[in-house]
């Protein structure tokens, strides 16, 4: 009897691995799908193919000349694809007829209700409204001519995760010096714990607590207008991102092999310089990993801005101004949406350009990451 | 001899103070919702439900949210768990560490962790509710004019805290399955077990507090988050208790969000509020600390192991 290898010797085995390996994809199969799920709601808006215009260019036809249209023509005055054609009714369409004949009686006599607000143009870029007299950016997408410029919402979100790492960056990289490098080993075991326990308090109570608390004592402090703002909503922030920050500046202070301390202090420097001129230039790759992770947490967080950061979309950088960011605009807006309907892809356009921006500070923090970890641990044998 | 080193007198103690200026923001939260939330706590607080006024001090109660939160989360580690030990246990005992596709794997669950909780909510909305949910009811129920399984409900808010969640249970059990000594699988391989029996038989029992601290960890972060079941499946009121797959359901974490920021008169709600960020967060903590012990002993467990 010859050796039997590979599946032929254990099927059993061979079916499991294979099954087990299987499994093991799903994670990178939810990447996927989270990418591919979030861009195909946002694919007309970004393709340009779809129209958020009140008014029609085209004349109106009433439903009762519906037979005097070919199907191809009716289809293209319904904006339908053929598909979405088939599937309906003849009923339907008189409907969808009505409906359009409706939009067109309620469209409002502007020069702004032909324009198609949801393109990219009109997205990006400062537009003269009716009623302005200088071009501008806004974001009003429930009003009669959906206003749909995400640049200050795109401000907002910078603003208010630029306070929050300015708050959160100095304070938790100290902490991760202090713990890693100068503490006790004693004091360590019991400051870790208590830092991480900051990442176990829910967003949404870290929202509540800038809402009801810290905004009412930051006022008295700082004798502000608007009682929830940047600032507000910026610092609740930072103690959300303060413990992610914390854990992985720790992680890979941590990860210096303990000679290069040794060495040091033999040499006759103090366990500060130790720390500040040794153990921190070492780890300098992992403190930007943290700074990217914390960056990529704080941009992300919606329940916290949702409640604390005030929710009026201005454009402004100033952070006593009430502010509206991207998580808190998909969170708050889009139960209200028509399914499929132009401002729900938006929201969902958001969403994507979210999952860029995080995706890319993540893939960046955990390259540093793992090429630090690889070298120190290179160098320690 | 070498005369007092101010600076490093002075900045240790400068690190020193920011960690403990940390700890006093921490200390500051928590006293605050314990001050202001333990007299709101009464039997009739928790088990009472909000069928006549929720935003009635005298009359409201949360255990509508409480049973909701707990279903929610429940559901999720019945199917985040099983795909997140099996990754872990390719991860550990199959996969060679340096090939690309292990390290694809690693990116991914990395990167994971990373998605902002809202976009697991579009992402639940698209694809668990338009997706899943809607083909199925085109599939099975094509006469039905209500959608029965295409829209927000308990299931498909599990499901998506379920695939927020699978990092954690991942990493958690990485660490357990490394924590279990190689001369244990290399005596059972001796023994003529093949590779399966071993993992099956002696490594994941090993493994199993580790295991646990995983999904306790998952539930905790699950159990606090409220943006991933905004369009998923947590509803402002509901006047019953879900009572299938398909129902919506009321929730603790989303409650604090509608009590504070919807609420009529927020100085007369405030008790209730503050009532249900303490059982919020007394729940959450409860599960930190449980998985924070076991996890304590795993790690030194894992120190004696590998030296």
């Amino acid at each position: 009897m010859g050796l039997e290898r590979g599946y032929r010797a254990r099927p059993g085995e061979w079916i499991a691995e294979k099954l087990i390996f299987l499994v093991s994809l799903t994670a990178m199969v939810m990447i996927f799908l989270i990418f591919v799920f979030v861009t195909r709601e946002a694919l007309p808006i970004l393709l340009g193919r779809m129209s958020s215009a009140a008014t029609l260019e085209t004349a109106v036809i009433p439903p009762s000349q519906m037979d005097s249209l070919s199907s191809e023509a009716l289809r293209q005055y319904l904006g339908l694809t053929p598909a979405e054609f088939a599937g309906k009714d003849r009923e339907t369409l008189e409907l969808l007829m009505e409906l359009k004949q409706e939009i067109a009686a309620e469209a409002p006599e502007d020069k702004d209700a032909t324009v198609n607000t949801a393109a990219w143009r009109y997205l990006l870029f400062p537009y003269q409204w009716t009623g302005y007299d200088h071009p501008v950016y806004i974001w009003q997408p429930v009003s009669a001519i959906h206003k749909y410029n995400i640049v200050p919402l795109i401000v907002g979100s910078l603003k208010t995760t630029l306070v929050a790492l300015l708050f959160a960056v100095p304070l938790a990289l100290a902490a991760a010096l202090y713990v890693s490098q100068l503490a006790s080993p004693r004091l360590k075991e019991w400051i870790k714990p208590a830092i991480e326990l900051l990442a176990g308090i829910p967003s949404v109570v870290l929202g509540f607590f800038g809402l009801i608390v810290m905004a009412t004592f930051l006022q008295n402090v700082f004798g502000y207008a608007s009682r929830l703002n940047a600032l507000v909503a910026g610092i609740a922030l930072g103690l959300a991102a303060l413990p992610v920050i914390f854990s992985i500046a720790e992680d890979a202070l941590t990860s210096v092999p303990r000679t290069y301390t040794e060495a040091a202090l033999a040499l006759g420097s103090s366990r500060w310089q130790a720390a500040w001129q040794i153990v921190l230039p070492a780890a300098v790759p992992g403190v930007f990993a943290a700074v990217a992770l914390g960056f990529g947490r704080a941009i992300g967080e919606t329940m916290v801005v949702l409640m604390a950061s005030g929710n009026a979309s201005i454009l402004s950088w100033s952070l006593f101004d009430s502010t509206r960011t991207i998580t808190a605009t998909i969170a708050a807006e889009l139960a209200e949406t028509v399914f499929g309907g132009h401002h729900y892809r938006i929201l969902f356009l958001l969403g994507a350009v979210l999952f860029a921006v995080t995706f890319l500070a993540n893939l960046a923090g955990d390259l540093v990451i793992q090429r630090l970890k690889k070298r120190l641990e290179g160098k320690r044998s | 001899m070498k005369s007092f080193d101010w600076v490093s007198f002075f900045c240790t103690g400068l690190t020193g103070l920011a960690t403990l200026l940390i700890l006093a923001i921490l200390a500051v939260i928590l006293g605050n919702i314990a001050m202001h939330g333990w007299p709101a706590i009464s039997w009739r607080f928790v088990s009472g439900g909000t069928e006549s006024d929720m935003f009635d001090v005298t009359k409201a109660g949360i255990f509508p949210m409480i049973f909701g939160t707990s279903a929610r989360v429940i559901l999720m580690t019945i199917f985040v768990i099983p795909v997140g030990v099996v990754t872990a246990v390719y991860l550990t005992e199959y996969a060679h560490t340096t090939s690309p596709i292990t390290r694809v794997i690693r990116g991914a669950v990395n990167n994971l962790a990373g998605v902002p909780s809202i976009v697991f909510g579009l992402f639940g909305l698209g694809f668990f509710i338009g997706f899943v949910g809607g083909g199925m009811d085109a599939l099975f129920y094509p006469d039905n004019p209500r959608p029965l399984w295409g829209k927000a409900a308990l299931i498909w808010a599990s499901m998506t805290l379920a695939v927020m969640t699978l990092p954690v249970v991942i990493v958690a059990t990485e660490e357990a399955l490394r924590a279990i000594p190689l001369g244990l699988r290399e005596a059972s391989l001796a023994l003529g077990a093949t590779k399966l029996q071993t993992i099956v038989k002696i490594v994941l029992p090993n493994a199993l507090p580790g295991i646990m601290t995983g999904g306790i960890l998952a539930v905790s972060r699950a159990a606090g988050e409220v943006a991933p079941i905004l369009f998923t499946g947590a509803a402002y009121f509901m006047a019953d208790l879900p009572k299938s797959l398909t129902d919506q359901f009321m929730d603790l974490g989303y409650h604090v969000f509608v009590l504070s920021t919807q609420s009529p008169n927020i100085d007369k709600t405030r008790p209730i509020l503050y009532g249900t960020v303490l059982v919020l967060v007394a729940l959450t903590f409860a599960l930190n600390f449980v998985a924070i012990l076991i996890r304590a002993r795993i790690r030194r467990h894992l120190r004696a192991v590998h030296g």
